[in-house]
């Protein structure tokens, strides 16, 4: 069932720089479980997406299929909607991008829809850096067909009835780094302080954004031997890089680059203000933010933060050289060559 | 030797060589040649799912009446392949001639008495007149078309201008191409009784024709119609669709201040991306499309039945091959009708347009497009390996400028504007078609798409009552789709019969062949053929009126047999089906035979 949320315009909210308010950015009311980490990453694009200003039919809401697909419903009741079939998410998304490139697009998928069912298209998304957000809402178990392992479960880790997981899991955000994705980060449902920069900072991005956020299943991975559960992932989380995401509208001060902060300027004029939480870390370098993944992982940590940038990988429109107007919106004399070019092209038909 | 009859203008050349040889462009030289003397031309490609070394065949068929179907003889052959030269022998009609490379001797292998064997020392005199080893296995080639020239009456200059027009930019080869020609030309005049029966005459005009394969025409229709979106994976034979539409973008649709492409072509990872792509790309109103053949349809059901019933337009192009599985992919066949009419699981199905040849290609990649936006929804637009990779004559295409895309029902801002709230799924105007709007333009018309339960205000629904709603008022598009297809063309027999045959796509030519045949013999037919599914009306008039009706199709189990009598259930008796499915274009033959063997085996029941 769909609820929808009753709209109420209190006088004297706060607008954003369009004049809409907070709730403008809302969607229907939820239907996951009370608790689920994917209702806090839902609060935090609509935070996101509000701070931005992005006028809402601008954005086009993607998913595929699982609770994590749900989610588009319960954000930016304005933007058109897509809840394809499972695992295609990423192909509908680029169609969409490829026929109109002015839209914003974000993907919400999870990580049985991600990393099993549409791994293929994952990666291919990847490879074509469609210039999108792909939010991957990461909590390690099937829970509409209630609780099953995903291919991002870890192993030794148990599911709710106590079966351990015997298997490797898929390391999404190595996995991502690795096919050279040029964005690509990671946080966790219960912190929105980190999340909603890195969201900003992602969308913001020419290119496709990875983020994974590990975000615990309340009733069927949320218990002891589970390692995304809440308790288990503030246990071991760490931050590597923080992000803030500064529009080019915004005044820049000089006190902002003090200290061990490192501005990344986007093609779009806005910027990304990277405060390195470990000095050693430069999420510019690939080989170093997989070593630096690799050893953390080695210690049962899981690293946080904006973890891989590439600012040089070409999207899919400046690979293929279309035009800087959407294909939708270009007039259909511009489109057909007419009858008189049908006739001296079948000329060399004769 | 039997005496042989002339064939002036109406005979089979067949040309048996070795894949990835440089045959193509000499072939295709004969094909242009004849086509400009004036003679109907069809040119057909045998060749194997393979890039280089296993054996290909070109056949040419020249008839003056103009038939284009496959006619099962053969009355030149040439034989330029030793691993072939038993089967190409055997292959030719009696009465009919052979020619060989007679540089190495075959004389025993070559022997048959009922047709005559000439033998050019073709890779001999190459070997003597160029010295670079590719270019004399390339010459050897362009010399047969010579020798032909001179054993058929094919006009020299015709092949010399041909020549001059090819190679406009690179004058060198015109020389040493016309010094291959010669080579074989002075053979043939020097040791043989030119011409053959066998030959052409200079006849009619073709000035109002063209040669074109199916999957070019396609692609340039896909251009017209003004697709801007292409997503496709590699797939034999329908990869030349997207060549077509790609080059013709190269040409006709490049900004010419910027550089910039106004189209956006996307090799997908698969198929099943290819088909997400398409969807994706309509959902927010660019025109788009995806050629494929049937295992690609089979990979994209999901997303088929996704478009159904989330009501996206979306256009399929499967140029069919033979399955099932891989099968084989270089071959022919009808076979994916029933796929394509209802894929994806529940209740599903779809429209398809059946081009009978590449002039229809064209007419018909537009039509996709306006069926599919019209009707919100999946249209395919089916041809085959034979329309689609041979090369066909037919009349010039022509456009008409004052054609603009049918949208169908999209609602703007401005519309949305005027109305208090939009809903979906709703059926405002009673023909089962329900409002759209496109994402990027207006809040107010924000929807959410979903291949879940929904009800026609577009809200998730698992409410019985919502659901079937839905269900049947796809049913009420159904019937809407019935008078928006193309209709079935009739041809009506002489006089008054109670036969009729009904055939689509690439069979069309053998039943047109095959029909005047019969009717030299005194059996009558209507000739019906089908141009699309949901069949419109009259093609459930023309089975209610006929009381035998045979239906000529290219696959074994008679899938639009099976369709037709889904739709009226009531002629199942008077359906006689004639097959073909050996994965060749079918030959007139074949329905003649079909046809006559089922009147006979009648009047013997009656006798």
């Amino acid at each position: 069932m769909t609820f929808a949320r009753p709209k109420i315009n209190l006088p004297g909210q706060k607008v954003n720089e369009i004049g809409l308010a907070l709730r403008d950015y809302e969607g229907a009311l939820s239907t996951l479980c009370a608790g689920c980490g994917h209702d806090s990453i839902t609060a935090a694009l609509v935070q996101a997406l509000w701070e931005m200003s992005i006028q809402p039919e601008q954005l086009i809401k993607m998913s595929g299929i699982g609770c994590s697909s749900k989610t588009p419903a319960y954000f930016v009741h304005g933007a058109h909607g897509f809840n394809s079939v499972h695992g295609r998410m990423p192909s509908v998304a680029t169609g969409a991008l490829a026929g109109n490139r002015d839209l914003v697009g974000i993907g919400v998928s999870g990580d049985g829809d991600s990393l099993s069912i549409g791994f293929g298209q994952f990666g291919h998304v990847i490879r074509r850096n469609v210039n999108m957000l792909y939010l991957i809402e990461n909590n390690g178990v099937y829970g509409l067909t209630k609780g099953q392992f995903s291919a991002s479960a870890d192993a030794g880790s148990t599911s709710k009835k106590g079966e351990v997981n015997q298997m490797q899991n898929i390391n999404t955000v190595a996995t991502a780094i690795s096919m050279g994705a040029s964005f690509v980060g990671r946080s966790f449902s219960g912190d929105r302080e980190q999340l909603v920069p890195l969201i900003k900072a992602a969308i913001a991005h020419p290119g496709c954004a990875v983020l994974d956020v590990i975000s615990p299943c309340v009733t069927f991975n949320d218990h002891e031997g589970s390692t995304k559960s809440y308790s288990y992932i503030r246990d071991h989380k760490l931050r590597a890089v923080e992000a803030d995401l500064i529009s080019p509208r915004a005044e820049i001060k000089a006190s902002y680059y003090a200290g061990d902060t490192h501005p990344v300027r986007l093609h779009d004029g806005s910027t990304i203000l990277l405060r390195k939480v470990d000095p050693d870390y430069d999420p510019t370098r690939r080989n170093n933010a997989l070593g630096y993944l690799e050893r953390h992982r080695a210690h049962g940590e899981i690293v946080t933060g904006l973890l891989y940038i590439d600012q040089n990988v070409t999207d899919m429109h400046s690979q293929s050289r279309t035009t800087s107007m959407p294909l939708k919106a270009m007039d259909y004399e511009r489109l057909n060559p007419g009858s008189e070019a049908l006739m001296e092209l079948q000329k060399g038909m004769k | 030797m039997p005496a042989t009859q002339s064939r002036i203008n109406d005979f089979v050349l067949k040309i048996a060589t070795v894949n990835g040889t440089g045959s193509a462009s000499a072939n295709g030289l004969l094909m242009k040649a004849l086509f400009r003397m004036g003679v109907p031309v069809t040119g057909k490609n045998l060749f194997p799912s393979n890039i280089q070394g296993l054996p290909t065949w070109y056949e040419i068929r020249a008839n003056h009446a103009g038939y284009m179907s496959a006619s099962g003889r053969v009355d030149v052959m040439v034989a330029m392949n030793a691993q072939t030269y038993q089967k190409d022998l055997d292959e030719v009609s009696p009465g009919g001639f052979l020619v060989y490379d007679s540089t190495w001797p075959r004389d025993r292998q070559l022997y048959r008495q009922d047709i005559t064997v000439l033998g050019v020392p073709l890779s001999k005199m190459c070997n003597e007149a160029f010295s670079v080893a590719r270019i004399r296995i390339l010459m050897k080639n362009v010399a047969y078309v010579g020798a032909l020239a001179a054993l058929m009456d094919i006009d020299l200059d015709v092949i010399k201008k041909l020549l001059e027009e090819t190679f406009a930019s690179k004058p060198k080869l015109i020389d040493s191409n016309l010094k291959a020609i010669m080579l074989g030309y002075d053979y043939a005049k020097e040791n043989f009784t030119c011409p053959l029966p066998a030959r052409a005459e200079t006849m009619g005009d073709n000035s109002g024709n063209i040669i074109i394969t199916g999957n070019e025409a396609t692609g340039l229709g896909c251009l017209y119609a003004g697709a801007t979106v292409g997503a496709w994976y590699p797939i034999t034979p329908s990869t030349g669709v997207m060549d077509s539409f790609s080059d013709y973008c190269q040409r006709f649709r490049m900004d010419p201040e910027s550089g910039d492409k106004l189209f956006c072509i996307i090799q997908a990872e698969d198929e099943l991306a290819a088909a997400g792509m398409v969807i994706g790309a309509n959902w927010v109103g660019a025109r788009a499309f995806t050629p494929t053949s049937g295992p690609g349809i089979s990979l994209m059901s999901e997303f088929i039945g996704f478009a159904y019933y989330a009501e996206i337009p979306s256009v399929f192009i499967d140029v069919q091959r033979v399955g099932p599985s891989t099968g084989m992919p270089t071959r022919t066949q009808q076979c994916d009708v029933m796929l394509c009419a209802y894929a994806s699981h529940g209740d599903t199905r779809h429209p398809i347009l059946f081009p009978a040849n590449p002039h229809e290609c064209f007419e018909m990649a537009v039509a996709v497009f306006d069926l599919a936006e019209r009707l919100q929804t999946p249209v395919f637009l089916a041809s085959d390996l034979d329309i689609g990779m041979n090369d066909w004559m037919v009349p010039e295409l022509t456009w008409d400028d004052s054609y603009r895309p049918d949208r169908g029902k999209v609602l703007g801002p401005e519309d949305l504007a005027k109305m208090d709230r939009f809903v979906r799924y709703l059926d405002v105007d009673g023909d089962g078609i329900a409002y759209r709007t496109l994402p990027g333009e207006d809040p107010k018309g924000a929807y959410f798409v979903r291949g879940s339960g929904h009800n026609r205000y577009g809200a998730y629904t698992e409410d019985s009552e919502e659901y079937q709603d839905i269900m049947d008022r796809l049913l009420v598009k159904w019937e809407t789709a019935k008078t928006m297809v193309p209709d079935a063309v009739l041809s009506k027999a002489n006089r008054k019969t109670s036969l009729g045959i009904l055939a689509f796509g690439s069979s069309d030519g053998a039943v047109i062949e095959a029909r005047d045949r019969l009717e030299a013999e005194g059996v009558h037919l209507d000739y019906l053929r089908i141009r699309a599914f949901p069949f419109s009306a009259e093609v459930v008039e023309f089975l209610q009126s006929h009381d035998t009706i045979f239906v000529v199709e290219q696959n074994r189990d008679a899938q639009m047999k099976s369709l037709l009598m889904l739709e009226a259930n009531d002629i199942a008796d008077r359906l006689v089906s004639i097959l073909h499915y050996n994965g060749l274009p079918i030959p007139s033959e074949c329905v003649f035979q079909g046809v006559t063997r089922h009147l006979k085996l009648k009047k013997e029941a009656v006798a």
